[in-house]
């Protein structure tokens, strides 16, 4: 029972919760509600063209203005939703993972399997991240899932440093010394030891990364290297708008504008947790 | 001076990173499924060129004996041809170099004045109604899409108000300072929150000083104390910052440079990529990284100059 | 005391908000300097030593204290009606303080010589090589060694004496006839202390400087001072020449300050401390602040607050002060 009313008490002002993580999750949630039952809310379909209505600016029928093929923005952005919460939660999921085991395994093994790791790091964050991921799109042909797989290769580093450095001093505490004389195994202090007490940190920061991930996702889309057409994600349809700059603005500023109020809850959220628990950047 | 000492050390500790970066940028290309040599050269090349090809980069031979290969023509500044250019990716690189450092030096300079005016009058109007729309921007502004706002920015100070080009490079310094200003001002919309977030804390933090109050009883002025001395101290982290965010920085360029069509080496890349220019490709990618390690070394030297405490 | 005394302190009076109320940090203090003195202000923490001090500079922190009466007169001048532009033009030039803690009140990212400089090119519009060899100059004069080379060391650079001896060529540089100090070698070690408490007197004796030395501890008052000034609760509640307030104090307050110090004791007893707390502000005892924890109190301490009484220039907020001197005179035979 306790812990489904965690999320509820985490947000309460009793248990400490600033404002901004009350704004920024009432945010996140709005969004995650548009992305889990967007039939619900879009009033039309995202992908059916009506070639009858095109290029129509925002108006009562259609809030946001319709597109060249004359689906309604709205109704686009709200089905884009999950393209842009998946990119952003699950492009920063295998990051954490894979950054937890590295900072983990190097913290603790020290020596050198540090020093392996380390310059292993060191070489990875020496390339723009951008660039790095764009590198590996070129190699790996375009696509959601070749960006997942990029994002993971190049940004489990800043996961990894932040559990590195706490593993270096909670190796030291007494409970792990204890778990040691117990002859418990390397694994299990590492995993159920250790990393509970590190993850705080990276927990935190994971949500500015989110914010980082869906920038860069809808970056790349709208470049042609992630998310494809006819698909709804906002970076696309911001690409697909550009050629009607002049013409139907509508079509470009919305998408992004979402992109900035989606990125906006979970930046409140970041800066509210990192309040609460004391962690500084 | 034996604190710039680390000047003539981290050279040497930088070599096996340099190489960590080489042997990366081999592996990408040579991670491409098919025929190395065709990935190359395309499906046009003659069979003499094929062979010579094979030869140079020795594409019959293990792995580690590639890169060698590869290495050797780095340091002849041998890149390879471009398939798509048909001339040495060298030059290529050369042409396409000046419109991107241009525009980071004009973005850098845009996202340092913006900062240090934003975060300046928020931390002197503290808690007042300036402050708290600084911040919210310094927050919500993390989320701006630089292709967004790029956008936008064409569409109000293109199109509608004509004052700026949609796109280019232009000619001559005033040309470029012209068609480049939107491009640089997109980056630095983009990358001053993080920046003012970090000076305004900053100036907050020194302003209570001790030191200050002790240059109060000296008589000294509000506006004295606080330009050569709160200044000075709060300007040290956010300059590492800037130097942590070159990465990023980088990476700004490149789509920056699609969306207002510049000619410079961000744009060379994403088309690079879709024409299958894997040497392009390649060489662009090493470039960008060397520069981010040369700046990360520069930002040290600077941080180590301005404070006296710092020893690296 | 001269006619007309280099500092002249009336009534004065800071009050700081805090939640909602109104606490009287400092209330109707008065003192008077004349220069080459060198006064001793002595009291715990939350005596309001440091608010006072702060006051005479009105330099008072944060937005939530204020005077609230009395009369600051420097050179026979009213500092109290003064506007913050004509107060900087005294900072500097006529009055100037050192503080605890030299480490953290010093520009850890500029040069000794030119945060001594920098008050002299502001006030005086010298060109910075003028500034400079004056810098030299002071702190040949504060006994810095090889000075040369610290005009151009960094703070962080200096050991913790030789900080505070910076500290005080800086309050020094546009040479000010009177010096507030606030505890200057409380932080300090031992040794150094002495010097630095040496250094002090050396330069009242070259220059005239006058002092105000803010303390807790009457060691230093009884090496350094000509006068002391005892404050309790926001009040001054003894004040007189040195060697009679050290020797012969009239008020219980002081008498129990000299007792517990650690040279006061025989070898073998232990050490006397005055029973109970300082009150807090929010919450003062009614009449004299003191008498909860006095043991000469009687039922008219708890009523009205004990004007002050003089006798031969040794003032005293006590009412009991003629029981308290013959306790004394019984107690030990002269």
């Amino acid at each position: 029972m306790s812990a489904l009313t965690l999320p509820a008490r985490l947000l309460s002002r009793r248990f400490g919760a600033p404002r901004a993580l009350q704004v920024g999750a009432a945010i996140v949630f709005l969004w995650l509600s548009l992305a889990a039952v967007p039939a619900v809310f879009a009033p039309y379909d995202p992908i059916v063209q009506d070639l009858g209505a095109t290029l129509i600016a925002p108006s009562l029928a259609h809030p946001l203005g319709t597109d060249n093929f004359g689906r309604d923005v709205l109704s686009r952005i709200i089905w884009g939703t999950r393209l842009d919460l998946a990119m952003g939660v699950f492009g920063v999921l295998a990051p954490f993972v894979i950054g937890c085991v590295v900072g983990l395994v190097s913290g603790y093994f020290g020596r050198v399997v540090d020093a392996l790791l380390m310059r292993l790091l060191d070489v990875t964050i020496s390339f723009p991240y951008f660039v790095l991921v764009i590198a590996i799109i070129s190699v790996l042909g375009p696509g959601l899932q070749s960006f997942f797989i990029s994002v993971a290769l190049v940004g489990w580093v800043s996961y990894a440093r932040l559990i590195r450095a706490q593993t270096l001093v909670l190796k030291e505490s007494e409970f792990i010394l204890a778990a040691r004389s117990l002859g418990y195994s390397k694994a299990r202090i590492m995993f159920r030891h250790i990393l509970p007490n590190a993850v705080l940190p990276a927990a935190v920061f994971s949500m500015s990364d989110i914010v980082i991930v869906i920038l860069l996702g809808s970056a790349l889309s709208y470049l042609g290297l992630g998310a494809q057409p006819p698909a709804a994600e906002w970076g696309v349809m911001i690409a697909e708008g550009q050629v009607f700059m002049a013409t139907a603005w509508w079509i470009s500023f919305f998408p992004g504008l979402a992109i900035v109020l989606l990125a906006l809850g979970f930046s409140l959220v970041a800066d509210g947790l990192a309040e609460r628990f004391g962690v500084r950047e | 001076m034996e604190r710039f000492a680390f000047v003539l050390y981290r050279p040497l500790q930088l070599v096996p990173v340099l190489f960590g970066v080489s042997a990366v940028s081999f592996l990408l290309v040579h991670s491409i499924p098919g025929d190395p040599v065709r990935i190359l050269l395309g499906t046009r090349a003659t069979a003499e060129v094929l062979a010579k090809v094979r030869a140079q980069y020795g594409l019959d031979e293990p792995l580690i004996v590639q890169y060698f290969f590869f290495l050797k023509n780095l340091a002849a500044g041998e890149f390879g041809r471009s398939i798509i250019f048909k001339t040495p990716v060298m030059d290529l690189v050369a042409t396409r170099i000046s419109p991107t450092l241009f525009l980071l030096s004009y973005a850098v300079l845009l996202s340092v004045l913006l900062a240090v005016a934003l975060a300046t009058w928020a931390a002197l109007r503290r808690g007042r109604f300036a402050d708290q729309v600084i911040r919210l921007y310094s927050t919500a502004g993390l989320g701006l899409p630089a292709f967004w706002l790029g956008i936008v920015l064409i569409i109000l100070f293109s199109i509608r108000l004509g004052w700026f080009p949609v796109s280019g490079y232009g000619a001559h310094f005033f040309g470029h300072l012209h068609h480049l200003f939107l491009p640089a001002f997109t980056i630095a919309l983009a990358l001053s929150p993080v920046l003012i977030r970090n000076l305004r804390s900053s100036l907050l933090h020194e302003m209570e000083s001790d030191y200050v109050v002790t240059a109060r009883s000296r008589g000294l002025p509000g506006s004295w104390i606080f330009l050569r001395h709160v200044f000075r101290n709060s300007l040290i982290p956010t300059i590492t910052l800037l130097g942590i965010n070159v990465g990023w920085l980088i990476g700004g360029t490149v789509v920056v440079e699609q969306v207002f069509s510049v000619p410079g080496l961000g744009s060379l890349m994403v088309g690079s990529i879709f024409a299958r220019d894997y040497l392009v490709v390649q060489a662009v990618t090493l470039i960008f990284a060397c520069a981010v390690i040369l700046t990360n070394f520069l930002v040290d030297i600077v941080t180590v100059a301005l404070d006296p405490r710092i020893r690296l | 005391m001269t006619a007309v005394p280099l500092l002249a302190v009336k009534d004065l009076s800071v009050v700081f908000r805090r939640r909602g109320a109104d606490l009287e940090a400092v209330r109707g203090v008065s003192f008077a300097l004349d220069a080459s003195e060198i006064l001793g202000l002595v009291g715990e923490s939350g005596s309001g030593k440091t608010v006072t001090c702060r006051a005479l500079l009105k330099l008072l922190p944060g937005q939530n204290a204020r005077i609230t009466g009395g009369t600051v007169r420097l050179e026979d001048q009213d500092l109290m009606p003064l506007r913050e532009a004509e107060m900087r033009r005294i900072r500097g030039p006529k009055m100037a303080m050192i503080f605890q803690n030299p480490s953290s009140h010093l520009d850890p990212v500029m040069t000794i010589g030119r945060q001594i400089a920098e008050a002299i090119v502001f006030h005086e519009r010298a060109s910075e090589k003028q500034a400079r060899s004056r810098a030299l100059e002071l702190l040949r004069q504060v006994g810095i060694p090889d000075a040369e080379r610290q005009l151009d060391a960094y703070p962080h650079q200096l050991s913790g004496g030789m900080r505070q001896r910076a500290m005080i060529a800086i309050a020094l540089s546009c040479r000010p006839r009177l010096l507030i100090a606030d505890e200057p070698t409380t932080a300090l070690d031992v040794t150094v202390q002495a010097q630095i408490l040496r250094l002090l007197l050396r330069l009242r004796d070259e220059t005239g400087l006058a002092i105000v030395l803010i303390t807790h501890d009457l060691g230093v008052v009884a090496q350094t001072c000509d006068r002391v000034a005892v404050m309790y609760a926001g009040r001054i509640v003894e004040q007189g020449s040195k060697p009679t307030v050290l020797t012969c104090p009239l008020h219980p307050y002081t008498e129990g300050l000299i007792q517990s110090q650690p040279e006061a004791a025989p070898a073998s007893e232990r050490l006397s401390s005055i029973e109970g707390q300082p009150p807090s502000l929010a919450d003062l005892p009614s009449g004299c602040a003191f008498h909860p924890r006095c043991r000469y109190a009687q039922a008219a301490c708890r009523r009205h607050p004990p004007p002050l009484a003089e006798v031969d220039g040794h003032q005293t907020a006590c009412l009991r002060w003629e029981t308290l001197a013959a306790t004394r005179r019984i107690a030990e035979p002269s």
